[in-house]
């Protein structure tokens, strides 16, 4: 039996459509072997919650670098938990001030890439996480 | 004239000449022989192949061999003639300083206001703004869509009532204003144009920029509202207003900024950015405009990237490829079209969030680029901005970087300064060359409309922005703090914006829904939307609405309604 593909999700909440490190992300992912959705821009919490349900993914990326993440992140934590998906690891990737990364992690996203980050150290925090 | 448009390139002379092979002087290889060899037999170079941080190979050396037939006259030229490689200006910085034109905006208009008088009074000497997220998608404050987005990236304009609020006490008579809006910028420039009526200053003396480039949201930014087409037609009826009422001000700065943040390599920005610049002459002229009537009044924005030489070399070739396809493509007779005048920014994204304070380093080696490549006016980034705007403490350093380059380093005391050095003459003919080829490419498919509808510069971006990635997780390309001489280091102060901004927006908002004339308003945005109907130029039905008080929203979502709205290909 072949082993299963890990499923991502790479997503661009809000109205930046500053794409660079999402699709970068999405392509360092699909080259580590993983199955990579990328929803296109400006997707709101709905649209993410239900793409992530529907593609039935282990992991959702955000890419958010407007300032935007307050008010995104916990409306999709939880639509989240409102559709039984508490499980699937978020990751967020940008730009975000070192003082809202607390208040995050304990909404329960898994991790923060912040700019700067290694494609490598992201395949590897996933490979890791699912692995527990 | 329409069938003029589709021009073709068949002289490029230092462009289309085949690389001739490299056959250097006795001398040359004297020392290859008796200096060169022994040296590199005991000790070899640091790196197989070195590259520029667009991956473009570099020599060991330049010398007389790597320019045959090169003739200075022709090349070169002297500054403010043809082909403009040494400039625009006869005097250049000895005459006039570049503009020193920081980017501001955030919070409400009364922030912004603040720090635009703040930057004034350190001596800046044009202003720049910067909207939010909302304004720039053309959506008001209390839209659901901008929850979270008020204020954060920029200042929030949904109506006249807050233009009027941003540029008080500041006499747009006399104050040069650049403004950062695309899809959207036909809307903000009627509202600057009605603040510029009220104080009472003459259009025909007002002087600024729009932004106002649709084509580099398609390729790069994405900040799009309606399909191509449309988005075209609004900014040649800016072009057309613009000529008659307006001519002092620039209706566009085509713009490389963004899509070199996007990822692209030096090449890319210049091509694409100039072929961007041609599709809108080409658009002009097909609405029948003289090209020697509006192409003065358009101006460029490039990037200032980490790669020094290759910076200057991009500049120097952008003027001569300007130059060449309005005399060759569009036979202009007028040289105030044929020089091609720019704004410049620091590289954005080559701000390292580590070890903040290494980024006044980095910006101040970007503005040097930009100043030696002749730039017209320049923004320099702040220390902080990988984390969030500026703060004042680090848009003063910023500022009096370019004080400093320009009262202390000598380098604005000739013109061109590195005219004729081998290397920077040689790089300057092999960006041009690499630049012609994209931009033939781009004539094959269509034009630039064409090609981004096949997605086609977004995939070169994409493509040469997973390479880099690549080279800098491999270390094959070293960002200092990042890859290479990392540290552990404290948080930096910086500029937060809370949820207080777009609560004092929605109360403004709703404050003025319930003082204009609301059959007014409806009245004029209808006007507005039966000729969007037609082939008029919207521009007078922009005035008339906003002064109504229509907002933001609304004009643009009567133009929705007309032209709909644009989603892309999303491409991984």
């Amino acid at each position: 039996m072949p082993e299963k593909k890990i499923r991502v999700l790479i997503a661009k909440p809000g109205l930046d459509g500053h794409d660079r490190g999402a699709k970068i992300i999405a392509r360092a992912l699909r080259d580590a072997g993983m199955e990579v959705i990328y929803t296109g821009l400006r997707q709101t919490p709905e649209m993410i919650a239900s793409a992530a349900v529907q593609e039935d993914v282990d992991v959702i990326g955000l890419s958010i670098l407007s300032g935007a993440h307050n008010t995104i992140c916990p409306q999709l934590m939880n639509l989240l938990r409102e559709k039984g998906m508490q499980d699937v690891t978020v990751l967020v990737g940008g730009i975000i001030p070192e003082a809202d990364i607390p208040a995050m992690k304990k909404s329960g996203i898994a991790e923060i890439f912040l700019p700067g980050t290694s494609t490598q150290n992201i395949v590897e925090f996933i490979h890791k996480r699912l692995a527990r | 004239m329409s069938e003029k448009v589709k021009g073709t390139t068949t002289t490029v002379t230092t462009g289309d000449a085949p690389a001739a092979p490299r056959e250097p002087s006795p001398e040359e290889r004297a020392w290859e022989e008796n200096t060169l060899r022994p040296t590199l037999e005991k000790s070899p170079e640091r790196q197989s192949e070195f590259t520029t941080i667009s991956g473009y190979p570099i020599r060991r050396l330049y010398t007389p061999a790597d320019l045959p037939g090169w003739d200075p006259n022709r090349e070169l030229g002297f500054p403010g003639e043809p082909p403009y490689t040494r400039g625009i200006h006869s005097t250049m910085h000895r005459g006039r300083l570049w503009t020193m034109r920081q980017f501001a905006g955030f919070g409400t208009a009364e922030d912004t206001n603040e720090r635009f008088r703040y930057l004034l009074a350190q001596g800046q000497t044009g202003l720049s703004t910067a909207f939010d997220l909302p304004t720039l998608m053309g959506y008001d404050s209390d839209h659901p869509l901008s929850e979270g987005e008020v204020g954060k990236c920029g200042v929030a304009v949904s109506s006249l009532a807050d233009m009027e609020v941003l540029f008080d006490k500041i006499p747009l008579a006399s104050v040069t204003t650049s403004m950062t809006i695309n899809s959207p910028a036909a809307v903000i420039w009627a509202m600057y144009l009605a603040v510029a009526e009220k104080q009472g200053a003459d259009w025909k003396k007002l002087s600024g920029t729009l932004q106002n480039d649709i084509l580099k949201e398609y390729i790069a930014q994405k900040e799009y509202i309606y399909p191509p087409e449309p988005s075209m037609r609004l900014v040649i009826d800016t072009f057309e207003f613009a000529a008659k009422n307006t001519p002092k001000f620039n209706p566009i700065s085509v713009s490389g900024y963004h899509i070199r943040e996007a990822g692209s390599t030096a090449i890319q920005e210049l091509a694409f950015t100039l072929r961007d610049g041609m599709e809108y002459v080409e658009y002009g002229m097909r609405r029948g405009l003289d090209v020697d009537q509006f192409v003065p009044q358009l101006s460029f924005f490039f990037n200032a990237h980490n790669d020094f030489f290759e910076e200057i070399a991009k500049y120097r070739a952008a003027r001569r490829i300007w130059h060449k396809a309005m005399v060759e493509r569009y036979g202009s007779k007028n040289p105030r079209s044929w020089a091609l005048r720019f704004h410049t920014q620091t590289a954005g994204c080559s701000l390292t969030a580590q070890q903040p304070y290494n980024n006044v380093v980095r910006t101040a080696l970007q503005a040097m680029a930009a100043v030696l490549g002749g730039t017209q006016s320049l923004h320099t980034n702040s220390l902080d901005e990988a984390w969030a705007l500026p703060t004042e403490f680090a848009a003063t350093i910023a500022l009096r970087t370019q004080q400093i380059i320009a009262h202390e380093t000598g380098v604005t005391n000739t013109a061109d300064p590195l005219g004729g050095s081998y290397f920077v003459e040689t790089l300057t003919n092999e960006v041009e060359r690499g630049a012609w080829d994209y931009i033939e490419k781009i004539d094959a498919m269509g034009g630039m409309v064409a090609a981004i509808e096949r997605s086609y510069p977004q995939r070169e971006i994409a493509e040469a922005s997973y390479k880099y990635q690549v080279a800098v997780d491999k270390k094959e390309k070293i960002i200092v703090g990042v890859n290479e001489y990392a540290a552990e280091e404290k948080p930096l102060d910086i500029l937060q914006i809370d949820e207080t901004v777009a609560h004092r927006q929605a109360e403004r908002l709703s404050k003025l829904r319930a003082d204009r004339s609301q059959s007014e308003v409806d009245r004029r945005l209808n006007a507005l939307r039966k000729a969007a109907q037609t082939k008029d130029n919207l521009m007078p039905h922009l005035f008339d609405a906003v002064k109504s008080y229509a907002t933001v929203g609304e004009i643009c979502d009567a133009l929705r309604e007309v032209f709909g709205t644009y989603e892309e290909v999303a491409i991984t």
